[in-house]
């Protein structure tokens, strides 16, 4: 009996030490690829020119720009439509929190080039009244970013006693908008920082919108530039996906110390399909 | 009357909310049904009609089975990366960072993925260069990187780490007496997986192996990446269809073909929910 579980549990050591070999080496043989692609002298020897170039190209540097103004202007228009809503449905209008939930949720089994074609025809409107620039993209992103911002907040409700905070507030003589601005995003905070750290991941990340609607993100020109300067556009790559994990790192680092403080919230990126940029 | 109209007034603060999500979501839903059923300013069905063209069922055809092969190749090695996780120290650092790893890469897609699979076995990629080099063997092909092939092992990367996710859940619900009742009767490993454990996890198998599929299927920006002619897949099909506006003398192909990949999803998460419904009876 324990020479069978002695041969057992080293036939599992063996298991588990193959499976993280192999997979290992198949996630980070293309990261490393991409580290030494981009460094590559064609015909022998290594340059960082390529990374330099990053910094030099017009197009490239106006795209980081576009991007990361993309990113903010989704992070604040998200936060100011969801938060004030979140927060009212759980104190107000209970019986809406479902509805608010399912369409929170539905972008996500949406995917993104259907959505694309029916933007198309809300676009042209858009396009009339707030100019032809790619910052309207914004609009589009928030629905896209809705469902994990959606996750991360009602973890972050869920941990506090938003009801009894509100009445302790009121009866203190605290009108709507100080219990929610004063008392309970404060206290949400590390919720908040999570849905941000997710959209910017998500919003940095983004190609199909900004590329069928005709308008430009960092992803757009970095692929423009894959067609002419393949070494630069693979440093660019790999500078965006750097810059995505750290953010996405920093991300399961405020969920960790959260989740130690309440063992039940689940912050982990949703495990749905489609809003991801597959 | 003045009561249900203070009733309502609460739902009042719910109007930006609404109006927000009926622009940017509900309508473009919306229009792209009603758009299929659309042509030249009239109701039509020359687009469904389209739908049966030769063309665009070999390019459904691809997307299906592009989806269920990544979608197999991912749940099995995914749940086999799930066991070996779940079998460590449920605290252990080996855990958490594979989790979190996992967390990360299965966000990880889009242009900067293809570019990856295309500096490693592109045609001067890292590993195909060092393949020629040192074994004298042309891993690159004829470019079968950018076709579906490639497609199903550049799709494998974000595939494995989103089954990790969803399926490890079930693993862990899995109760360590179930295994120990099951010894203590005389059960082999062999039996316990064939008559317990098995029939246990085989509904969040499933279930995971179609939120894998609903996710390859719907991915488009890899694609785009990777394959700049041709559109095997129904992605790049509808690309086609809305850069080029008439494919086939069709201006509103694209509303057709983004509809039939909605029923496509709605059919594959249907099948979740049932699934998941059942999972949830035993392993929570």
């Amino acid at each position: 009996m324990s020479v069978n579980r002695t041969r057992a549990r080293r036939r599992l050591q063996a298991f588990r030490i193959t499976v993280f070999t192999v997979l290992g080496l198949f996630f980070l043989v293309p990261l490393a690829s991409m580290a030494a692609y981009s460094i590559r002298v064609p015909g022998g020897g290594r340059t960082l020119d390529y990374w330099k170039q990053l910094g030099q190209d017009p197009d490239l540097r106006s795209a980081i720009i576009t991007s990361l103004e993309l990113a903010f202007l989704t992070v604040v228009l998200m936060l100011v439509l969801l938060v004030p809503t979140m927060i009212w449905v759980r104190l107000r209008v209970r019986s809406m929190s479902r509805v608010v939930e399912f369409l929170c949720l539905l972008p996500l089994t949406i995917p993104a080039i259907v959505l694309v074609v029916g933007l198309k025809g809300v676009y042209a409107w858009v396009a009339y009244f707030f100019g032809d620039t790619s910052l309207t993209l914004t609009f589009a992103y928030v629905v896209l970013v809705l469902p994990y911002a959606y996750r991360a907040i009602d973890a972050g409700l869920a941990s506090i006693d938003v009801v009894t905070l509100s009445e302790a507030a009121r009866s203190l003589g605290a009108g709507w908008f100080t219990v929610i601005a004063r008392i309970i995003v404060p206290n949400i905070g590390a919720a908040l920082l999570s849905a941000a750290f997710i959209s910017v991941a998500l919003v940095l990340g983004e190609f199909t919108l900004a590329s069928l609607l005709n308008y430009t993100n960092l992803q757009v020109v970095i692929n423009l530039l894959g067609k002419s300067d393949s070494q630069t556009s693979v440093a660019a790559s790999l500078a965006s996906l750097v810059f995505a994990f750290v953010i996405l790192i920093l991300l399961s680092f405020v969920g960790r110390r959260r989740t130690a403080r309440r063992a039940t919230i689940d912050i982990a990126p949703a495990p749905q399909p489609s809003t991801k940029e597959g | 009357m003045s009561r249900r109209v203070r009733r309502l007034v609460p739902l009042l603060g719910l109007v930006p909310f609404f109006g927000y999500l009926t622009i940017f979501l509900l309508i473009p839903t919306v229009a792209v049904v009603v758009g299929a059923f659309v042509e030249n300013d009239r109701a039509s069905l020359s687009n469904i009609k389209a739908l049966g063209d030769d063309v665009v069922l070999r390019t459904l055809w691809h997307s299906v089975v592009l989806s269920a092969e990544s979608a197999v190749i991912g749940a099995v090695l995914g749940a086999l990366l799930a066991y070996a996780v779940v079998t460590g120290n449920p605290d252990g650092l080996l855990r958490r960072s594979v989790t979190s790893a996992c967390g990360v890469l299965a966000q990880f897609g889009g242009v900067t993925l293809a570019f990856a699979f295309i500096a490693t076995l592109g045609f001067s990629g890292v590993v195909t260069e060092a393949g020629r080099d040192l074994f004298g063997i042309d891993l690159f092909g004829s470019g079968w990187l950018f076709g579906l092939k490639g497609l199903t092992l550049v799709y494998t990367y974000f595939q494995i780490p989103l089954m990790v996710i969803v399926f490890l859940p079930s693993l862990d619900g899995m109760r360590v007496q179930w295994r120990e009742a099951a010894e203590s009767l005389g059960a082999s490993t062999w039996q316990f997986w064939r008559y317990i454990a098995g029939p246990l996890l085989l509904p969040a198998f499933l279930g995971s192996m179609l939120l894998l599929f609903a996710n390859a299927f719907a991915a488009y920006a890899t694609a785009a990446a990777l394959v700049s002619q041709g559109s095997p897949i129904l992605p790049l099909l509808i690309r086609n269809a809305l850069t080029s506006e008439i494919v086939l003398g069709q201006s509103h192909l694209a509303f057709a073909l983004a509809l039939d990949m909605i029923v496509v999803v709605v059919i594959v998460m249907t099948l979740y929910a049932l699934l998941l419904r059942r999972t949830s009876r035993w392993l929570t």
